[in-house]
């Protein structure tokens, strides 16, 4: 799968993290190849999420080293677009006027031309997430954050944007961490899978499915099973 | 970008520490520190410009003479007097006037039939400076008590008014259709739900209020008063007496400085869910 790429895209060295008495993340060590779909797998509350903000620099860590690219976009939980701009203007957002073409063709990509002059308010929810993808990748990032970007749509937009976020990083090839708490996600996405647990890794699983994956593929199966066993539920009950 | 594009690099990419986008954290004390530091520079400057000479005492008392000033006032029991006098009749019309701003901004931002009948009304009183008002209340309720309070009152609910309906605007509207499935309508909704989260603006209103209110003070002390701290400006300009004058100052500036520290105290007890959201 990364054959066309190579290199590193991010380092991290015994990062260790902590709010208050709680140890989030307790001296992580990860290495992320370029091109490389890394998905971060957990319940809730156990700091995939504050691993993601360190590496775009919205927290700092408390112990460690972390490097990465320099050239590096965040699409969140929520769109976070800029209500009183419109859709082009907040694909570009802080980019030169010559970054125009490239927005509307971004837009184009993520399925949304003809809505560069719409308000964001007039969007609907998996619009609005596809016009906060087409801003991260306008920027031709070498890592894509991905901050459990499906979480909030309907089931249905979701499979659409999971297509779609596969798609798309099959032809730009940024590596991506993925956060998500959706394991059949992150068996159709990641070439890579880490259950995080008690600040550690409790697993670490490479996933060597062909595109696009079938779940009901047996080996797609056995991968649901072994990540839902360590997140503490019981494979049976999916 | 293209949409054929095919990464062909094979070139490491130069990696980085994340440069923190995040504010931090900075200790207590110099924050207290940073807020002194202005006041003190300007308190400083004033006491080297009188104490050289380099201004005049018929321009600026120095700050001995105000000290000096503060002190007569004080052991004539003056002092106390005239903050307690000013303080009544200011409390009491920022009382009424605040009650009734906020109940027209209330009625103003939940309905729109309030809106339709208190809005443009209010924009129109707002428009009228109530220093304007001065003559015509005076004829109303004479000099006494009452006039005093009244101009104050209404001084005061323009701001809140204001403000108060600016806030139950921006109440999400969904939480408030969500109550109103649960039952909840009038004064239940208002003051279960929409007054607590439009909190914010309504103690910013207040803060306002208080010091349109030491405004309305100098006018309404201004006319037919024997103690105040209005009362002592108009003394001040009477006998031309810079020690006074700049000792007025320097009580609006302590009161101003009080005002403020108790809105603090409110918020953080009013507010109790404010300051531990933090961006995650």
């Amino acid at each position: 799968m990364s054959d066309t790429v190579s290199g590193t895209a991010v380092s991290i060295r015994g990062l260790r993290k902590a709010f208050g008495a709680k140890t989030v993340l307790d001296g992580i060590d990860l290495e992320i190849g370029r091109g490389e779909f890394f998905v971060l797998l957990g319940p809730s509350g156990t700091g995939k999420t504050t691993l993601l903000r360190i590496l775009a620099g919205l927290e700092l860590p408390d112990g460690g080293t972390v490097l990465a690219p320099r050239r590096r976009t965040t699409v969140y939980q929520e769109p976070r677009l800029v209500q009183a701009r419109r859709v082009l203007a907040n694909v570009v957002l802080g980019l030169p006027r010559s970054a125009r073409e490239a927005g509307l063709a971004a837009l184009e990509e993520v399925g949304l031309a003809g809505h560069d002059r719409a308000w964001p308010a007039t969007l609907s929810g998996g619009e609005a997430q596809r016009v906060a993808l087409a801003r991260a990748l306008v920027r031709d990032p070498e890592l894509l954050l991905l901050d459990e970007p499906f979480a909030a749509l309907d089931a249905l937009t979701r499979l659409q944007m999971q297509e779609l976020v596969a798609e798309l990083c099959e032809r730009h090839r940024p590596a991506v961490v993925l956060v998500t708490h959706d394991v059949d996600e992150a068996v159709r996405l990641a070439d890579r899978v880490v259950v995080l647990r008690d600040g550690a890794f409790a697993v670490e699983q490479p996933i060597d499915l062909p595109h696009p994956r079938d779940r009901n593929d047996p080996a797609f199966i056995a991968h649901r099973r072994l990540f839902l066993s360590h997140l503490g539920v019981a494979a049976t009950a999916h | 970008m293209t949409l054929e594009k095919i990464p062909t690099v094979t070139q490491p990419i130069p990696l980085e520490p994340p440069r923190y986008l995040g504010s931090r954290r900075r200790p207590p004390g110099l924050s207290a520190a940073l807020r002194l530091l202005v006041p003190l520079v300007l308190l400083a400057a004033w006491w080297y410009g009188t104490a050289t000479g380099l201004i005049s005492p018929e321009i600026l008392a120095g700050p001995g003479a105000v000290v000096a000033a503060l002190g007569e006032l004080a052991a004539t029991g003056q002092l106390g007097d005239y903050l307690l006098a000013s303080a009544q009749r200011a409390g009491l019309g920022v009382l009424t006037g605040g009650g009734i701003g906020l109940l027209l901004g209330v009625v103003a931002g939940l309905s729109a039939l309030g809106e339709e009948l208190v809005d443009p009304t209010m924009q129109m009183k707002r428009a009228v400076p109530f220093l304007a008002l001065v003559p015509l209340f005076i004829s109303w309720f004479g000099v006494e008590e009452t006039f005093k309070v009244v101009l104050i009152a209404v001084a005061a609910a323009s701001p809140m008014y204001a403000y108060t309906y600016l806030g139950v605007r921006g109440v999400d509207r969904k939480i408030v259709e969500a109550a109103r499935g649960f039952g909840l309508t009038g004064v239940r909704l208002a003051f279960g739900v929409i007054v607590p989260t439009a909190l914010p603006n309504i103690l910013m209103a207040l803060r306002i209020c208080l010091s349109v209110s030491l405004t309305g003070l100098i006018a309404a002390e201004q006319i037919g008063a024997t103690e105040g701290i209005g009362y002592l400006v108009t003394l001040a300009q009477q006998y031309y007496r810079t020690d006074y004058m700049v000792l007025c100052v320097v009580i609006y500036a302590v009161l101003g400085l009080l005002i403020d520290l108790v809105i603090r105290g409110v918020e953080r007890v009013a507010m109790p869910w404010r300051g531990q959201v933090t961006a995650r």
